[in-house]
């Protein structure tokens, strides 16, 4: 057998998969405005109940299929449209990206609860014999009569019936839909139940590649998602054409690369492949921001600041009196953690850079501490960092032309890239490394450096956004296009916050391995990205108190979950949290500054009149006003 | 206020003079922020009313409220002299209020068939006869016909938007400033769609700035300022308060 052959036919089946996949994204995409990050969670989880319609319940195949396919992942799409994606429409991408991620969090943690990873499962293909990757294969065929007839009956739907045009129409303008006499509602449902039905598909079709394992499925499904950049999120057959590029690229490595290169760069392939796809990229035009009617926060003065620093000192140190060792652990991990937070505060709360990517950043940080100089020099934390601040600002230069989701989705795929290329295995930490301490060497003494340090770099961030380049940093998050028509030098503060963002989070990151002792690749994964950032956002990205809240909560979960029946707490509790608070882009800073807000300026009840918004709190609250814009201008 | 009735005998005659809208005591906000106090208006079937008024009267909201996609606080909106307050705009377009929005009644990334075909929910006939009525009225979109809508020129665009009151035989049509950034001569193609629609017994509501083409086909005038309806009558007595409405009183 022709060798090249059979891998172009791997290659094939791969890359109608990774097809199915990628449609059913642009689908949801093209019809309802909204990148539903959870596309891949949905696939595993309706794999898994095909697996437990086929196997675990011993439903005929051709049933269980159908009930999946056409029943189940349509109504749960519908009820996800419903419950989760309706209150979304109107909403920033930032708020849209967060629960969209909430429900891959909570789609995972759920699965997990459900199919408990002790025993292992293998789906059977739907096709006897077909999947086999590195065998020839022959009956691919009938793949492939599936995936070109969904994109055929995909692309008709779209262009030559009343339905699809519809769903079109929707993403375009709901209110004109309206107007002309189509409900938006139903329209956006329907999609959202055939995204769904996709995504069911490709998951069964995937699965059978491995074991059935919830994270690694999610992320097989999310390969997909390099295919449908290609397509501009838009094209489906652009995205079909995608999908089977990269199909034939991962099988071609597969075949003709070193087994022992391979076997490190393997699963990174599609990442990078999605990587290259977002760079080359059509440039999109700069749209002028919409108008949401957010007002970031008044950020503090110096004085409180200070205060509330020193107040968050003296608490550790009693904390470092009064906290039992295992509890002291905990503490001490939600503060180097918080550190790493306050670089989200700065990059996505400030800036609205959303990165998906502040752990692998922490990563690195830690592992320039743990090389150098024996673990524990001044040394190895300066290197700690300058390096992760030089990758920062290299990613920004990549990246300068990217903004939201393809931004999320970049830092996404380096994220899932350092996992393999250098976590895992190339450079990385072969196993476990050791990493020191600078100065203190004792637990409880440790605790109050690190108190100090992140009460320091705390004041340091409000500092930073109470200057000008702070301002300059919420006129980027309000709208580019004003700042480029100003003369602003949009990459200059894209670069300079990245590279801050990435050395606070270098830093954080060598004082997790500080407090630790050692850290393993399990420390850095892009999952733990995920959730911090969610986490940042519902305890108030743009704040330094929702980055601590954020981090105790993170370093406490464990705790709570020893002490409840529900297995995957953190995963549930965050994916959940972000589903239902994530609408509130304040998180829950933000709650407790508009009731603080509301009780302070209680109107005189003057019956029939509006309440006198005081002067201090409009020039404070909104980057628009007077004085903040004219000073932005003034500064340059 | 009202309009002027006759004394009826007949039920066809009794029929006909059920007003094509009524927007009834409206009060209307955005937030905490009321923008329309109390505002009445009716549009008898088959006859031409035209709101005018300076920047920021209401006019909009009061024909986004008139079309669905906004609920009044208090007050209610009868179409056809039937009770739709509270219903969804696509209700409201199939109930028969056609309603055209200022500048961007097209979805730019559909292709002028696909326009029309979308504008089929809201009309009983069927997608080429739809087509053939659009391409009879505005010979140039069918030139267009598998152009994206978003590459048309602004005339063009206005006339597809157009195209929505020729093919859904509305009760009444809403117009907001059709002449938006458009040519003269333009506008004026557009002014004698307007009376076609007109002369074959639509009634309509129209906003527009420039007071000379929509005084020509208007039957009444209405003038809003700052959220209410401070003059209404016949074309001709309203033209002597229109700049007043506009630039202020003489007298201080």
């Amino acid at each position: 057998m022709n060798l090249i052959l059979s891998y172009a036919v791997v290659g094939l089946v791969l890359g109608c998969l990774y097809a199915l996949t990628a449609s059913g994204l642009v689908v949801t995409y093209t019809t309802s405005g909204i990148f539903n990050f959870a596309h891949g969670a949905i696939g595993m989880f309706m794999a898994f109940t095909y697996w437990q319609l086929a196997v675990g319940w011993h439903l005929p195949v051709p049933l269980a299929l159908a009930l999946v396919v056409l029943v189940l992942a349509p109504l749960s799409g519908a009820l996800i449209e419903r419950l989760i994606v309706r209150p979304l429409y109107g909403a920033s991408l930032g708020i849209t990206l967060v629960v969209t991620l909430g429900l891959l969090l909570l789609l995972l943690g759920l699965a997990d609860a459900i199919w408990p990873p002790v025993t292992t499962r293998q789906l059977p293909s739907v096709f006897p014999g077909q999947i086999r990757v590195f065998g020839v294969v022959v009956t691919v065929y009938e793949l492939m009569v599936l995936v070109v007839s969904v994109a055929i009956g995909l692309r008709i739907l779209f262009t030559r019936t009343r339905v699809g045009i519809t769903m079109r129409a929707v993403v375009d303008d709901r209110d004109l839909t309206a107007r002309a006499g189509a409900s938006p509602v139903r329209t956006a449902q329907l999609s959202w139940a055939l995204g769904a039905s996709l995504a069911a598909l490709a998951g069964i079709l995937i699965a059978p590649l491995q074991y059935l394992d919830q994270f690694n499925l999610t992320l097989l499904v999310v390969t997909g998602y390099a295919a449908a950049v290609v397509g501009r999120l838009r094209s489906l057959p652009l995205t079909v054409a995608g999908a089977l590029l990269l199909g034939l690229v991962q099988s071609y490595a597969t075949g003709y690369l070193p087994t022992s290169l391979l076997s490190d760069i393997g699963p990174a392939i599609p990442m990078g492949l999605l990587f290259i796809a977002l760079l080359v990229r059509r440039q999109e035009r700069l749209a002028a921001a919409r108008l949401s009617g957010r007002r970031s926060r008044r950020v503090l003065e110096l004085k409180p600041s200070l205060a509330l620093a020193g107040a968050f000192i003296v608490f550790s140190l009693v904390m470092s009196e009064l906290l039992s060792p295992g509890n002291l652990l905990t503490y001490g991990q939600g503060i180097v953690l918080g550190v790493v937070m306050l670089s989200l505060v700065l990059l996505t709360g400030y800036g609205g850079q959303v990165s998906l990517c502040q752990m692998s950043l922490a990563g690195l940080g830690a592992f320039c501490m743990g090389k150098i100089a024996g673990g524990h020099s001044i040394l190895g934390l300066a290197a700690a960092v300058a390096l992760p601040a030089a990758i920062g600002g290299l990613l920004a230069l990549v990246v300068l032309r990217l903004r939201g989701i393809y931004l999320a989705l970049a830092t996404l795929a380096f994220a899932y890239s350092m996992d393999y290329l250098f976590f895992n295995h190339f450079l990385g930490f072969g196993g476990i490394l050791a990493v020191g301490r600078v100065l203190v060497q004792s637990q409880r003494g440790f605790l109050v450096e690190v108190s100090v340090l992140f009460a320091a770099l705390g004041v340091g961030v409000l500092a930073l956004r109470r200057g000008p380049f702070g301002r300059r940093l919420a006129a980027l998050n309000d709208s580019e296009a004003a700042c480029a028509s100003i003369g602003m030098n949009i990459t200059a503060v894209k670069v300079i916050v990245f590279v801050v963002a990435a050395g606070i989070a270098g830093l954080g990151g060598a004082l997790y391995g500080g407090w630790q002792g050692q850290v393993g690749p399990d420390d850095f994964q892009m999952l733990t990205s995920l959730i911090l950032l969610l986490l940042v956002t519902l305890g108030g990205i743009d704040t330094v108190g929702g980055a601590f809240a954020a981090a105790i909560f993170y370093a406490f979960s464990p705790v709570i979950q020893r002490h409840i029946p529900i297995s995957n707490f953190q995963l549930l509790a965050v994916g959940a949290g972000a589903i239902f608070l994530g609408r509130n882009p304040g998180g829950f800073a933000g709650q407790l500054t508009m009731v603080a807000d509301r009780l302070r300026s209680r109107p005189s009840p003057v019956v029939g009149q509006e309440a006198p918004v005081p002067a201090e709190a409009s020039t404070g609250t909104t980057i628009t006003s007077g004085v903040e814009a004219v000073s932005l201008v003034g500064s340059h | 206020m009202s309009v002027v009735t006759e004394s009826l005998s007949t039920p066809e005659e009794r029929l006909a003079a059920i007003p094509a809208i009524e927007l009834m005591d409206l009060r209307v906000g955005y937030g905490r922020v009321e923008v329309l106090h109390d505002v009445t208006l009716v549009v008898p079937r088959g006859s031409v009313v035209a709101l005018m008024g300076p920047n920021g009267a209401g006019k909009t909201t009061l024909l986004n409220v008139a079309a669905g996609l906004l609920r009044p606080t208090e007050g209610c909106v009868h179409v056809s002299g039937i009770h739709v307050n509270g219903v969804a705009p696509e209700v409201f377009a199939r109930a028969g209020v056609c309603s055209i929005p200022e500048g961007r009644g097209v979805f730019p990334n559909l292709t002028v068939r696909e326009n029309l075909r979308v504008f089929s929910h809201a009309s009983s006939h069927s997608v080429g006869q739809i087509e053939a009525v659009a391409f009879e009225h505005f010979p140039k979109l069918a030139e267009r016909r598998n152009q994206l809508a978003g590459t048309l020129s602004g005339g063009e665009r206005q006339m597809l938007s157009m195209c929505r009151a020729f093919t859904s035989e509305p009760v009444i049509l809403l117009l907001d400033e059709i002449s938006m950034g458009l040519a003269p001569i333009i506008v004026g193609e557009l002014y004698e769609k307007v009376g076609q629609l007109a002369a074959s017994g639509i009634a309509i509501l129209l906003v527009e700035q420039f007071a000379a083409a929509a005084l020509g086909v208007a039957d009444y005038a209405a003038i809003m300022r700052q959220g209410r309806i401070e003059t209404i009558g016949q074309p001709a007595d309203v033209v002597g308060s229109l700049s007043e409405a506009y630039l202020g009183r003489m007298s201080a």
